[in-house]
């Protein structure tokens, strides 16, 4: 019935609140730059739960076997360990890294000159697994009794840690959306206060026309719910923007490369300016309610 | 159709107006009087709900005032139509949106009550000025369109709290001939004022009551006036 209201257009009763170029202005921009926070909160958490998600997946279906002996033992241990490998249920393949691939694994920490082969590096074997996974214990079991050197790394050490910090950014991002939407309300209860009081001339003249309290408050309502959907419609459309072009830091960027949103997630922030919207409606309503409760 | 009875109205711990029964029957004409501060305007306000007694009973249009929310009375309001003597305009709006505010307020701002509107403005004498704002009328013209404004649902009773007491003699006629003439129409009049000769003038063309408030009490005024 609200919403009913909102959205019938009634000019005369528009016209009945005296324009207030400041007071609009400042409506407006607060509203842009809620919205404009709230769509890089919701970008910011939607990223994060991707990565945490993208992470967990990832880690948990690889892991990582090294194996550390003397150079004329290294190739027999890792012969018996594949054997070991290709009969453990859950694990769907394993690979031995070549020296290449171990050669770029260090490059990063010590350059591309770097001579592997005079070195006495670990043999690493990339493990992937089923859905199902291996049993680690069971695993380790067996490894330690025909593969003296080797240590099995199914990456849970390090991996619950990254979820976990994805995860509170996750959730961080939805607890700063509700406190942006909490802060919104506020300031538009603010100003609509401030609004109706300097307009008590106008509540006592309606009154004395026998003007109803949902007339009077649904003038300042509309007033401030579409000052208020505009100034987030126009913060959205900002920060859709700088999102767009938020710089490419391909996959080195790791995180910060995945900020902003995929496939359907764009539709998220066109909710934003009607949720602002909606804030400012009960926000506007409840002063009013209360500030006519007053003028009595 | 506005129907006190016993009523006492308090304020700031002192009561200003003490047991007042006054009631006002279809088509008729009254006149309330009294020294400034005597409580005429408390009266006034009373009878359209804008105050609520502190003791008796105002009755509008037979339901209790005390029993009434702030809606209820603001829909009984419409078929009141109340002039102050400040005029109470919003200074934003047009003459003519101010006119018809009574309109838009009860949704029926119609084609028809536009054309009403019009009507309006030439018997008031505005006709040319339905797009002024109204700081830019005269004391005279700010009453009349007020008397509009008051008019315009076609309200049962009019309210008029010193309607004449920003302006001249001639206006004062002017607009004591409008009120008259609602008064054949069969609406109900009560004007507070402290203008005698207004009210000299108004017996001579229509059977008025003459009510005074003194010492808080409202009581028939003499044969003098």
């Amino acid at each position: 019935m609200v919403l009913k209201g909102l959205m019938t257009s009634d000019a005369a009763a528009d016209r009945v609140v005296p324009p207030s170029g400041y007071t609009a202005r400042l409506t407006m921009f607060s509203a842009a730059t809620m919205a404009f926070l709230a769509v890089f909160a919701l970008a910011l958490s939607l990223s994060a739960g991707r990565v945490a998600q993208e992470w967990g997946e990832a880690l948990a279906r690889s892991s990582t076997l090294r194996i550390s002996a003397a150079p004329e033992e290294l190739s027999a241990q890792t012969a018996a360990a594949l054997r070991v490998l290709e009969t453990t249920p859950g694990v769907e393949e394993a690979r031995p890294l070549s020296a290449e691939e171990q050669q770029a694994l260090l490059e990063p920490w010590f350059g591309p000159d770097l001579p592997v082969d005079t070195l006495p590096m670990p043999q690493l074997i990339d493990i992937v697994e089923t859905p199902e996974g291996y049993d680690s214990d069971g695993l380790r079991l067996r490894l330690s009794a025909e593969v003296p050197g080797a240590v099995l790394d199914d990456h849970t050490r390090w991996r619950r840690p990254l979820v976990a910090a994805a995860s509170r950014l996750r959730l961080l991002g939805w607890v700063s959306i509700g406190l942006i939407a909490a802060a919104t309300g506020a300031m538009i209860t603010l100003a609509a206060n401030a609004a109706l009081a300097a307009n008590a001339k106008v509540i006592t003249v309606l009154r004395l026309v026998g003007a109803t309290d949902a007339y009077i408050a649904g003038a300042f309502v509309r007033r401030f719910t579409l000052r208020t959907l505009g100034g987030a419609a126009l913060g959205t459309a900002l920060a859709i923007g700088a999102i767009l072009v938020l710089p490419d830091a391909g996959e080195a960027g790791g995180f910060l490369a995945g900020i902003g949103f995929q496939g359907w997630h764009w539709i998220l922030p066109l909710v934003v300016p009607p949720l602002a919207a909606l804030v400012a409606l009960y926000a506007t309503q409840a002063a009013a309610q209360r500030v006519l409760k007053e003028l009595t | 159709m506005i129907e006190l009875e016993n009523v006492a109205y308090s304020y700031g711990g002192g009561e200003l107006l003490t047991d007042i029964s006054l009631g006002l029957a279809p088509a008729t004409f009254h006149f309330l009087t009294g020294p400034s501060g005597a409580g005429k305007s408390t009266l006034l306000k009373l009878c359209y709900g804008a105050l609520r007694p502190t003791g008796g009973h105002v009755r509008l249009f037979d339901r209790d005032v005390t029993q009434m929310d702030r809606d209820a009375v603001a829909i009984s309001r419409r078929r009141i139509g109340v002039v102050h003597q400040d005029c109470q305009f919003l200074d934003h709006l047009s003459v003519a949106e101010n006119i018809a505010l009574p309109l838009a307020v009860s949704g029926q701002d119609s084609a028809d009550e536009r054309a009403n509107l019009r009507e309006l403005l030439g018997w008031v004498g505005l006709t040319g000025r339905a797009d002024a704002l109204p700081p830019e009328l005269s004391g005279g013209e700010r009453q009349r369109a007020a008397l509009a404004r008051a008019v315009i649902m076609s309200p049962d009773v009019i309210l008029a709290d010193e309607p004449t007491g920003n302006v001249d003699w001639e206006m004062s006629q002017r607009l004591l001939q409008l009120l008259v003439e609602l008064n054949r129409m069969g609406k109900t009049i009560l004007i507070a004022t402290h203008d005698l000769s207004l009210i000299r003038a108004a017996k001579q063309q229509v059977q008025a009551r003459v009510l005074r408030i003194s010492k808080r009490r409202l009581q028939l005024a003499g044969t003098d006036l």
